[in-house]
């Protein structure tokens, strides 16, 4: 679906990305994971044809940007940071001005206005001026406005920026329900977001990609198989000397004890969680909560950009 | 419809769904009006051609300085808001959007200068108006606001700001609107550029005297081209920032 090759952008002396290489399958819901000014922005103006690119070659169903940016617009549903949104004109009305400057044909504008508003859940809002909508709702209609014209591939570049936790939780099934008829990039500093919503990730630092894959992948490969995190009631040292006899758990750390309550984090695989609840239990200690340890994406995520600055 | 036409009747709509399209209006008719009561109506004995000619002189002076409010949102406020991704991320050329703007800052302007014509009917009702006079006077506004737009456009797709598209544009406008006070100190070939360049003084007293002139209407014309593709250039060139 999406070929980018070599892709850098340069603000005059700025690198703002280098030698990006990635692709995208269709139907794949990805990740662009990054912190502010790490250059997601850039790459994603880039994709969906508003920015040019310094060097490099990005195609999208084999079209090239650069030799057809119109062709490839026509597949690409673009939500940029601040969604664009006219506060003068209803939602209707706007969506049907998004939908005719994409393409669609007047007579059948309405249609695709009613079906993007019926899959962003905006169509209570349809004649309401956009000035007088709140936060989450503007977020909404801006995921409208992208997917109005039906592209294959949607672009959303932090859609859950600024949204509060309900907000956050309803953009998110949004998002999901796209998956499959779009494939879909968006991008976001905010990880839980990423690991819950994305097959893939792409991990940018600095203009640079230092990670791609699921989140799984990218815990096994730097955490040596990923952890698992304990809670045992329990002294922490016996808790360890249980644990420890279980095949596949590595090195074992305290995070938190007292009160007779011990977390514990555990080097092993999370597929091993049965077993450690076994052994505690066999041994007579009782386990208060089990979990995924620390392979979480934000241990992922700053031991990843730790690293290559310290490479740096 | 073609893109243009999309923009330039999203735009046009915008003027009348926001407050600013009413006060321009507004003012334009308003200042309009007070000019001609006090320096016209209040000069004494006059033929009809002449009260005519002087509304004209008047409307000249707002038309050129609506047109500098009125295009001054166009691009620079898409920028501000951030809205403008909308059209470039659309299957859209940079020129679609350029005239697409331009068409409906013209319409709108049109259509206040248009209301105007509440004086000359006055005029008619006192004395006699040719109307070939009222066509002429009438096409001179709408050249000038034409050509005065196409500035404003291109004042607005350089500027990040409405103010600062305002202040572009009016420098701009200023300039070539005074360019035949720089042709008296200047020599030729200079002396005849300066003339030739200048926004009233060479090209519209024919217009206010009742007379169309293919030279003058060849040089709103291309004012505004000129405008227009100096906008279409860095809407093209703001791609790569």
């Amino acid at each position: 679906m999406i070929e980018v090759k070599g892709l850098t952008k340069y603000y005059g002396e700025l690198a703002a990305i280098h030698d990006l290489d990635f692709a995208i399958d269709r139907g794949e819901v990805i990740g662009f994971l990054g912190l502010n000014g790490a250059g997601k922005t850039t790459a994603l103006k880039i994709l969906g044809c508003v920015l040019l690119p310094t060097a490099g070659a990005v195609t999208v169903d084999g079209i090239d940007i650069a030799s057809d940016p119109h062709a490839v617009r026509r597949r690409i549903g673009f939500l940029p940071d601040t969604p664009p949104l006219y506060n003068d004109m209803t939602v209707g009305r706007y969506l049907r001005f998004a939908a005719e400057l994409r393409g669609v044909s007047s007579s059948e504008a309405d249609k695709a206005v009613t079906e993007a508003e019926e899959k962003t859940a905006t169509r209570e809002v349809h004649d309401k001026p956009i000035f007088s909508l709140s936060h989450g709702y503007r977020q909404r209609v801006g995921v409208a406005q992208a997917l109005v014209h039906k592209p294959k591939l949607l672009i959303l570049d932090e859609p859950t920026s600024g949204l509060d936790p309900v907000q956050i939780v309803e953009m998110r099934e949004t998002i999901r329900a796209l998956r499959g008829e779009h494939t879909v990039l968006l991008s976001s500093h905010i990880l839980s977001e990423i690991s819950q919503t994305c097959d893939r990730l792409l991990v940018i630092q600095r203009g640079e990609i230092v990670a791609q894959g699921s989140e799984q992948d990218l815990a096994t490969r730097l955490g040596g198989g990923g952890t698992i995190e304990v809670e045992v009631a329990a002294p922490a040292a016996r808790a360890i000397e249980v644990v420890r006899t279980v095949t596949g758990i590595g090195a074992c750390s305290v995070m938190r004890e007292g009160e007779g309550v011990a977390r514990l984090e555990l080097q092993g695989s999370p597929d091993l969680r049965p077993k450690v609840v076994r052994a505690l239990v066999q041994n007579g200690i009782d386990v208060l909560r089990v979990d995924r340890g620390a392979a979480r994406l934000e241990s992922i995520f700053l031991k990843l950009t730790k690293d290559k600055e310290q490479l740096q | 419809m073609s893109a243009t036409l999309l923009i330039a009747r999203r735009e046009l709509g915008a003027y009348f769904r926001s407050m600013t399209g009413y006060v321009i209006a507004g003012l334009v008719l308003l200042i309009d009006g007070l000019l001609f009561n006090a320096f016209v109506l209040s000069a004494g004995e006059m033929y009809s051609a002449d009260v005519l000619a002087n509304f004209f002189y008047i409307s000249f002076g707002t038309t050129v300085i609506a047109s500098v409010f009125i295009s001054m949102r166009l691009l620079a406020e898409e920028r501000q808001t951030g809205t403008l991704v909308l059209l470039t991320s659309s299957p859209v050329h940079d020129w679609e959007i350029v005239i697409g703007k331009y068409l409906s800052a013209v319409v709108f302007l049109a259509i206040v200068t248009l209301a105007t014509v509440y004086i000359p009917a006055l005029i008619l009702v006192n004395g006699k108006v040719s109307f070939g006079h009222l066509v002429a006077g009438y096409l001179g506004l709408l050249l000038t606001g034409s050509a005065t737009v196409a500035i404003g456009v291109f004042g607005s797709a350089l500027a990040r700001t409405q103010v600062l598209a305002a202040i572009i544009s009016g420098v701009i406008t200023v300039s070539i609107l005074i360019a035949h006070l720089l042709s008296r100190v200047a020599d030729r070939p200079l002396k005849d550029l300066f003339m030739a360049l200048a926004l009233y003084a060479r090209h519209f007293p024919p217009f206010q005297s009742g007379q169309i002139h293919l030279r003058d209407v060849v040089y709103y014309v291309a004012v505004t081209y000129v405008a227009l593709f100096a906008a279409v250039r860095v809407m093209e060139s703001r791609r790569w920032k």
